[in-house]
């Protein structure tokens, strides 16, 4: 391989290495996913507030089943959709721990949603991240509840149709008014910008929970190439073109007290 | 000279060829390799000189390849 300005590598000029809470395993998805945006930065990040020994997390069902893995944090697997109610267990045991669920839209949003919304009702002290990429991910591409209306998936092969499947669920917008969340907020990884965002949101998830607030979620619209059957490049314009509009980014809930 | 020199180390063995980093490189510094790694992808690899080490193709891997370092020159 060729390496151009190989004089300059040295440890006083690094600008970015793989954080080192994240282990050696190579990563099992599929090129250019989503996925490991989101460990990355989540690692970097827990790397940063220096709580890799003061972190649980808590590993869903689905794409990323395997998250204990790839994040040298203490991890948990959950029952498919329990994630949630695996954390308020973690988090009432251990309230000085920061606890932490990651899930994606087929955990969170369909077989777990009462799970979810019960746990954010509750107020329970936890942070969720929910990877929203509309589609079944791990089992081969089927609708997601988060499926865009006229989508093309395995199990709506002409389009996702409102009136036989229904409309797609916004579980932000529909978690957000509840008393006893704290923080919500929808970033996406297909841009570097967007990235940077996501990094912001997720350390500022970590520090309302360390005050106390309450139950935090960062959403992250992501993609899924290898089910949409098109390359990475053209899965994050997907998400640019087709996703962001029905599921625009920014702060949704954010808490008074700073 | 550039007042900025970059440059960055990949894990070709890692790298899965996605081109995610290529498209996020404002300086068009990176690009495919024609030849293929261990597991049977090509992989991404720098072209030119032009880095300024501005990171934007380490935040965009998703499998954290790559390793950026970046030098101001007085």
């Amino acid at each position: 391989m060729s390496n151009f300005n190989s004089d300059i590598i040295s440890p006083e000029n690094l600008v970015y290495k793989k954080p080192s809470t994240l282990t050696d395993t190579p990563l099992h998805y599929c090129p250019g996913c989503g996925h490991g945006t989101v460990h990355k930065l989540l690692m970097e990040v827990i790397e940063e507030m220096g709580i890799q020994n003061d972190t649980i997390g808590v590993a869903p069902v689905g794409c990323s089943v395997f998250a204990y893995h790839y994040m040298d944090v203490d991890m948990q697997e959950a029952a498919h959709g329990r994630a949630c109610a695996v954390a308020t267990g973690i988090k009432r045991c251990f309230p000085e721990r920061y606890v932490f669920t990651y899930q994606g839209d087929g955990d969170l949003a369909a077989i777990g949603t009462a799970e979810t919304i019960h746990a954010a009702n509750r107020g329970e002290n936890i942070l969720t991240i929910f990877i929203n990429n509309g589609i079944y991910g791990m089992t081969s591409g089927q609708m997601a509840p988060t499926t865009l209306e006229g989508m093309v998936t395995t199990t709506s092969p002409h389009g996702r149709n409102v009136k036989e499947q229904g409309y797609p669920l916004k579980i932000s917008d529909l978690i957000a008014p509840l008393p006893g969340v704290a923080y919500v907020t929808r970033q996406s990884v297909h841009k570097p910008a967007n990235v940077r965002k996501l990094k912001k949101a997720i350390k500022q998830g970590l520090e309302y929970q360390k005050k106390g607030l309450g139950y935090c979620m960062i959403e992250v619209v992501s993609n899924c190439p290898s089910n949409l059957k098109i390359s990475a490049l053209e899965a994050n314009k997907f998400v640019e073109n087709e996703m962001l509009p029905f599921y625009p980014l920014g702060d949704i809930k954010v808490p008074e007290v700073k | 000279m550039a007042k900025l020199t970059g440059t960055v180390v990949i894990d070709i063995e890692h790298c899965k060829g996605c081109e995610l980093c290529i498209d996020a490189c404002p300086e068009k510094t990176l690009a495919l390799s024609k030849s293929i790694n261990k597991v049977g992808y090509r992989y991404a690899e720098q072209a030119n000189d032009n880095c300024t080490g501005c990171a934007n193709c380490s935040l965009m891997c998703p499998d954290s390849v790559i390793t950026v370092y970046r030098k101001i020159n007085k």
